[in-house]
């Protein structure tokens, strides 16, 4: 039994007041998801990954197709005791303190007050808030609503957990911690399925992934095997290299990029691979900073997948902007 | 059912946080200073006039609860999100509707009973210094529990103001659902007028939709026993029934309105 099950799932809005027009936010996606996968939901700012989550979720109903969780139609009480969501830039109730709002959510869930307390407790230390637990929310920056939101769609220890865009809005050690939890809940076993628009993010953690662009999924598998994101060359950075030096190897390096005095950052071909410049460069003085396969980058995929695939005729109006 | 008691709960909490139990210190220092004013200018009127002017202060108080509350418990969800984690949880959209309505009829429940403690301590306070919980001059006990009938009833006005003001709130904004909630309130009041409508009009067309409006329109006037237990005037306890089943049916009615909206709304 796949985690989620989705099956050309469609869902049209209407735009404009005095002459509402649908406007189709998602068109025919179907997906399999397997139980225990990291998968990552890519794409653009509107391309439709919010829609699909609200629609697994029940908070949208869809125009067409139909989706399951864990073998039962979404909206099912029992679908909702086993899963766990995060909704983008979320927002709670500011009267209560990070520490109500997980007791109230946790009632919902039926636990008993022992229960209850012991798991609040350990999420509110897994998430890093635990010394402000007693803080109304009112009082909270964006990263530390973001780890609240975190902690209460895992408070039920779900088996299927939607969380979009996790990151948004934590810094670098945020991002990290956000990093080891999923992939935490991956090792017990747990379905992650998770929106970003950040390509190093489901680089680190996914299984597999889907792009959507537009509305409609324009590739799935796992990052590795795709074609457009395979390794299409090096980038080389080099300190403490002389411009002689450079000059003799230049029929080597597609491009040559000045950073700072005798830094330079050095564009590669995929072959041959970088390992034999390398070795002569530092035998003639220079010092290696860093090496970096190079990708396209999703915003390049999502603009060549945009650009190539016209407006079907499926798609009934213009999409808003 | 337990889900409903802690989104009530919630709701409940939500109130006393945003200060709204306030209301309670203004009602008992409007109360308390009326009643000296009262007594500085009245003779033998001045329990009459306070036992009116609590009920209303009363009325007026709730009212405003009921609806400047109501009309933001579905909206203000939606309008800031906090929807989106609480139904995803295991609960149901029935469930979410009648728990915010259990909750502001709870905050109602407990602003108006302390209201009229305080109401029955001023009445209290103003036979002490009269010297008499019952003089002549007086058509009724200073604290005559009678009034604790008009009470229930101006209770049972504000359960189904809440539940207007909720079922609006399913649907549109905070400000439509305060003009729609309040005109209806004040059209509750001259319902009565539209039942007999048809003797005095000539179109039929008119007195049929006169009918139809008064079947549909909230009918608060019955529910106004305010002169009668200030008058001492008996008010059968079948009629006290009869009324409140009627806003229990209403109240029902409405909260059915707001589910079936609430159901099948998408929050974009």
């Amino acid at each position: 039994m796949p985690a989620i099950d989705i099956d050309r799932l469609t869902k049209d809005f209407s735009v404009g007041f005095w002459r509402p027009r649908p406007y189709r936010a998602l068109d025919q996606l179907s997906l399999r998801i397997e139980q225990g996968e990291v998968f990552g939901f890519l794409g653009p700012n509107g391309a439709g990954k919010t829609t699909t989550l609200k629609l697994l979720l029940q908070l949208i109903y869809p125009t067409s197709g139909r989706a399951e969780i864990l073998g039962k139609p979404v909206g099912d009480l029992e679908v909702k005791r086993r899963i766990g969501y995060l909704p983008e830039s979320p927002y709670f109730y500011d009267y209560l303190t990070a520490e109500e709002l997980l007791h109230y959510f946790a009632n919902l869930f039926g636990y008993s007050s022992v229960e209850r307390n012991r798991r609040v407790s350990a999420l509110l230390d897994d998430v890093g808030i635990a010394g402000e637990r007693r803080m109304q929310l009112r009082k909270f920056s964006k990263g530390m609503l973001q780890r609240v939101g975190i902690a209460q769609a895992i408070l039920n220890d779900p088996d299927v957990v939607f969380l979009d865009e996790p990151m948004s809005g934590l810094d670098p050690l945020g991002r990290r911690d956000v990093r080891n939890l999923i992939l935490k809940l991956r090792e017990r076993g747990c379905t992650v399925f998770f929106s970003s628009h950040v390509l190093a993010d489901a680089e680190a953690l996914c299984s597999r992934v889907a792009i959507l662009a537009d509305g409609r999924l324009v590739a799935t598998g796992s990052l590795a095997d795709m074609q457009a994101f395979q390794v299409g060359g090096w980038e080389l950075v080099v300190a403490g290299l002389g411009t002689a030096s450079l000059d003799r190897h230049r029929s080597r390096i597609r491009r040559v990029t000045p950073i700072a005095d005798r830094r330079y950052a050095l564009e590669l071909p995929l072959d041959p691979g970088p390992e034999v410049l390398l070795k002569d460069l530092i035998a003639e003085g220079a010092h290696l900073v860093s090496l970096n396969p190079m990708r396209k980058s999703l915003e390049d995929f999502f603009v060549q997948q945009v650009e190539q695939e016209p407006v079907t005729p499926a798609r009934p109006a213009k999409r808003a902007v | 059912m337990r889900a409903i008691g802690y989104i009530a709960v919630n709701v409940f909490k939500e109130s006393v946080r945003d200060k709204v139990l306030y209301n309670l210190v203004f009602f008992a220092v409007l109360l308390i200073g009326i009643s000296f004013l009262l007594g500085q200018l009245t003779a033998g009127q001045d329990i009459k006039v306070i036992k009116d002017l609590g009920l209303a202060a009363i009325s007026v108080f709730g009212l405003f609860i009921s609806v400047f509350i109501g009309i933001g418990l579905v909206s203000k969800e939606v309008d800031r999100r906090s929807i989106y984690s609480l139904l995803s949880k295991p609960i149901s959209r029935q469930q979410f509707i009648i728990g915010k309505y259990v909750g502001l009829v709870l905050t109602l429940l407990v602003n108006v009973s302390v209201m009229t403690l305080a109401y029955y301590v001023v009445l209290g306070g103003m036979a002490w210094v009269a010297g008499g919980w019952f003089l002549p001059a007086w058509e009724a006990p200073a604290v005559d529990p009678a009034l604790l009938k008009a009470v229930a009833m101006i209770f049972l006005q504000l359960m189904m103001i809440t539940a207007l003001a909720l079922l609006f709130s399913t649907f549109s904004s905070p400000i439509l659902s305060a003009a729609l909630t309040f005109g209806l309130y004040i059209a509750g009041h001259f319902n009565a007028d539209l039942h007999h409508f048809d003797t005095v009009v000539a179109s039929k067309p008119a007195g049929w939709l006169a009918k139809v409006l008064y079947y549909l329109l909230p009918n608060l006037s019955p529910l106004d026993i305010k002169a009668q237990v200030v008058h001492a005037i008996p008010v059968p306890a079948g009629y006290l029934l009869l009324n409140t089943a009627y806003a229990l049916v209403y109240v029902t009615a409405l909260l059915m309105g707001a589910t079936a909206i609430f159901m099948r709304r998408d929050f974009k």
